[in-house]
């Protein structure tokens, strides 16, 4: 206890701070390969089914997906609870709660997407 | 010249929170500080009025005020330099109790120094040598750029951040901190960087720089901050925290 002066409370807004850092850096690069995708799919003029075909079976598509989604799931959440707790006097278990629901919500809607382009 | 002969226009905050601002004409003259106003019109209109001033040559950092919507350190603000057509609105300083009129309660301000960890905690003892610290080592130059702080209260009173949660150290405190963090005489150690991490510490620093942007000493209390998060980063990653 003495050689780790922060408490566990603290410690944990510590790592979250860390994560949704760290999740920026990763969301970072992930957006720019999304929007070089999106004006690549759109000025070639592929079709729905021209990126499903691409998509489906992909290991790589799915990886990089699932990557971005999970980068999102852990972000989203954390910003979001942040915003709440300065702007609100929300606080505590409840609004932790909220958090968790959140990005399981997210992670769930990203990674049914997912599947959907992969399956 | 002929500056004698005009009049400012000088709104001034009297009263506590619930106050309200009281009209007085200053005859204006050259090279006229804020400061000189202010004095003008406690000596000649309104002995009443109340304010705090020491040095008048910025270096005690006791004469802070908000001056047409912008805190500044008043004995250095030329009134020719702020005073647009409306003249001078002069309020107590932001995110601070009020005392009275022009004077904040600073005590908030100064706990949050030695709540951070602001006090010099020495390594060595009085028997010992001097201590050599080279100028061009990098902890010496981040020490040295935020050294000159005065603790004006210009930098809490612009910070967002402590508007929205009172709590939060601030700039100055946290500047005061990083200066030691980087002073290799100092023993302050995992215990400081804990007492500036968190909610109400460094983490909460949303970068907005107004700070920076207002400080009269030109010290950028973002960039200390950020050395802070860097700094309980490392530690929490290296299992210190």
């Amino acid at each position: 206890m003495s050689s780790r002066p922060l408490t566990d409370a603290a410690r944990g807004e510590l790592r979250l701070w860390l994560a949704q850092r760290a999740s920026a850096a990763v969301l970072a690069a992930c957006v720019i390969v999304h929007l070089a995708l999106i004006i690549y799919a759109v000025r070639s003029g592929l079709t729905a089914a021209a990126i499903l075909g691409r998509t489906q079976g992909s290991l790589i598509w799915l990886g990089f997906y699932l990557v971005f989604v999970a980068a999102v799931a852990l972000h989203a959440p954390i910003g979001v609870r942040q915003i709440v707790r300065e702007m609100t006097g929300w606080r505590g278990r409840s609004l932790d709660a909220a958090a968790a629901v959140f990005a399981a919500a997210l992670a769930l809607l990203g990674v049914r997407a997912v599947w959907g382009l992969f399956a | 010249m002929s500056g004698a002969a005009s009049t400012l226009s000088v709104k001034v905050w009297r009263g506590r929170e619930d106050g309200a601002f009281q009209d007085f004409a200053v005859p204006q003259a050259q090279n006229q500080t804020v400061l000189d106003v202010v004095t003008w019109i406690q000596r000649h209109l309104d002995p009443t009025l109340a304010y705090r001033f020491a040095c008048r040559v910025g270096m005690c950092g006791s004469c802070a005020m908000t001056v047409n919507g912008r805190p500044r350190w008043t004995c250095r603000t030329q009134v020719a330099a702020v005073a647009g057509d409306g003249g001078l609105s002069l309020a107590p300083l932001a995110n601070l109790p009020v005392i009275k009129d022009l004077a904040t309660d600073m005590t908030a301000f100064f706990d949050k120094w030695q709540r951070a960890g602001g006090r010099f905690r020495p390594t060595g003892t009085r028997a010992d040598e001097f201590a050599t610290v080279p100028p061009a080592t990098p902890g010496r130059r981040a020490a040295d750029a935020g050294i000159e702080c005065i603790g004006c209260g210009v930098c809490h009173a612009a910070c967002d951040i402590v508007r929205w949660n009172p709590d939060y150290l601030g700039p100055a405190a946290l500047n005061r901190a990083w200066t030691l963090v980087n002073d290799v005489r100092d023993a302050g150690g995992e215990a400081r960087l804990a007492a500036v991490a968190g909610d109400a510490g460094c983490h909460a620093c949303h970068s907005t720089e107004s700070c920076r942007e207002h400080c009269p000493k030109h010290i950028n209390p973002t960039a200390a901050i950020a050395g802070l998060k860097r700094a309980t980063t490392l530690a929490l990653l290296k299992g210190r925290l």
